[in-house]
């Protein structure tokens, strides 16, 4: 019974990386996020699926620490993080690629990459960033928004490799990029995966993210309605288009 | 002797001096107002009272301490400095989050406190401070007379205008500057600690004031209201090169020290408002500044 179950959730099987319970947050006066619970295990990709407005991007912005008004319980690695400062938070190993990708326009590409500071031993080096994204490196002294938005998403998801954070969130990374572009990006999530990442991917293409997720939790007026492995995504296929409302 | 356009080179040599000292010191002074609207998004109006300092803090030094300019130049900046940073963490801060004109009124009020307290100690006829030793006298150039202590205070300077310069665009503490200036939320989230940034630019843009201060002690008198006599031309320096831009304040520091000296030449009836003519052009032309970007 007991193997049964860790097959079904992986999550159970090792201490999550990170726990999230009860999440809430408000822009203003506006309560966005109404009690977000799941789990992710070391080493696991998993999207957050949801229609437009759901609080997948709040949700991320909240375990970085960037909501200013947040509640209840994120633990990283076993610390609880929703007091602390987000720099505190990327201290503890958390990356974060935002969904306007948040390229300088006042720093060169290669002061772009080399922004965020080291948090902990075992980031990648920049040759093997220049290996996964060629590109940059050709630019390497161009202006940050120069860059075409493929690029811009490759120079956000770079620079955050560097710095040895294990958890990575990715806040839409394939939005409003060519298909020759997404299957890269894709790639990327794979090699990141099979190098230990542990990945956190917020999505509205969800066909992007069957081909790199291994769960997918649901969300829905700022709670987490339903968590579906990848592996059973083809039989909840018909439940999942009634979620997004495809 | 020739003449130029029918004015001795003497006279218009000597204003072209004259115009780059004041320019030095709209440069600093300007730089320094840039440095702290770009991170910290206040208009500075303590600026002048903390050049006023920096003199004041320099003459102090040497009249109850002994101690000479050349380290005044070094300590009086810090000194300033460290009140700048305590202005800062105890109450810029408050208002961090609150509307520009809320930080314009504080530091307004700021200056106007710290320019009474000294009227009020020092009175208002000013205090001598010397040459020192190593910088008196001048050297003939053949088409004009320069003294040293005034050859010293532009390649200063220029020295310390170009040293800022590199510092923020091209070290990594100046990409975290930059960075920070440009999406502070996001540079947070990256592990740096912002705050501590913003602290410590409004502590080196004070400092940059003071050192301003130390620099004009022995050519202007030590007097409290000399930063407020200042501080209005270099607004309108602010706003003619565009505020946040750095080598635009340096550059136009330079330039309107010098047309301003020019001026003097001649239509000496204009010297006193030329500036402000330039802030009314550019702002008609280009309302964002000569280098400033558009918001």
């Amino acid at each position: 019974m007991l193997t049964e179950a860790t097959a079904v959730n992986p999550a159970v099987a090792t201490a999550p990386l990170l726990q999230v319970r009860g999440l809430e947050a408000w822009y203003g006066e506006s309560h966005v996020l109404h009690g977000i619970d799941f789990d992710v295990a070391p080493g696991e990709v998993v999207t957050l699926l949801g229609r437009n407005g759901a609080g997948k991007t709040t949700t991320l912005k909240s375990i970085i620490g960037i909501m200013a008004k947040r509640k209840g319980s994120v633990v990283m690695a076993g610390t609880e993080t929703i007091q602390l400062p987000s720099r505190a938070i990327a201290r503890l190993g958390v990356g974060y690629v935002p969904e306007e990708r948040g390229i300088y326009s006042s720093l060169n590409v290669e002061e772009n990459l080399m922004l965020p500071p080291q948090v902990k031993p075992g980031g990648l080096s920049v040759d093997e960033i220049f290996t996964l994204f060629p590109n940059l490196k050709e630019r390497i002294k161009s202006q940050g928004t120069k860059l075409s938005g493929g690029e811009q998403q490759m120079l956000a998801i770079g620079r955050i490799l560097r710095t040895g954070a294990n958890l990575l969130l990715f806040d839409e990374p394939t939005e409003g990029l060519a298909p020759v572009i997404i299957d890269q990006i894709g790639r990327t999530i794979a090699q990141l995966k099979s190098r230990g990442f542990t990945i956190i991917l917020v999505e509205q293409n969800f066909r992007f993210a069957a081909t790199v997720a291994d769960r997918h939790y649901v969300v829905e007026q700022g709670k987490v309605i339903d968590m579906i492995p990848n592996a059973e995504l083809d039989n909840n296929i018909d439940k999942l288009h009634g979620y997004l409302g495809v | 002797m020739f003449e130029l356009l029918g004015i001795p080179p003497q006279a218009l040599f000597g204003q072209v001096l004259l115009g780059l000292i004041n320019g030095s010191f709209y440069a600093i002074l300007s730089l320094g107002l840039a440095v702290i609207f770009g991170l910290l998004n206040i208009i500075n109006f303590t600026h002048g009272a903390q050049y006023m300092m920096g003199a004041f803090v320099a003459w102090m030094c040497l009249n109850y301490l002994g101690i000479n300019y050349w380290a005044a130049l070094v300590l009086s900046p810090l000194v300033v400095g460290a009140t700048g940073i305590v202005i800062e963490r105890f109450l810029l801060k408050r208002i961090a989050h609150l509307d520009h004109l809320y930080g314009l009124l504080l530091t307004f009020g700021l200056a106007l406190i710290i320019q009474g307290l000294f009227r009020n100690q020092y009175g208002s006829s000013g205090l001598p401070y010397q040459i020192p030793p190593q910088l008196t006298g001048g050297q003939n150039l053949g088409f004009m007379f320069l003294p040293n202590y005034r050859g010293w205070v532009v390649i200063a300077s220029l020295v310390i205008c170009l040293a800022t310069w590199f510092v923020i665009e091209k070290t990594k503490l100046g990409a975290y500057l930059r960075a920070a200036t440009e999406n502070p939320t996001l540079t947070q989230a990256f592990g740096i600690n912002v705050p501590l940034l913003v602290t410590l630019t409004y502590g080196f843009g004070v400092a940059l004031a003071a050192l301003a201060g130390v620099l004009a002690a022995p050519i202007y008198s030590v007097n409290p209201n000399m930063g407020a006599d200042l501080i209005i031309v270099v607004f309108a320096v602010v706003v003619i090169g565009g505020m946040g831009s750095i080598m635009g304040a340096i550059v136009t520091g330079f330039s309107l020290g010098l047309i301003e000296g020019l001026t003097k030449v001649f239509y000496p009836e204009a010297a006193a408002t030329v500036i402000f003519i330039i802030m009314v052009l550019v702002l008609l032309v280009k309302p964002a500044g000569l280098f400033g970007r558009p918001a």
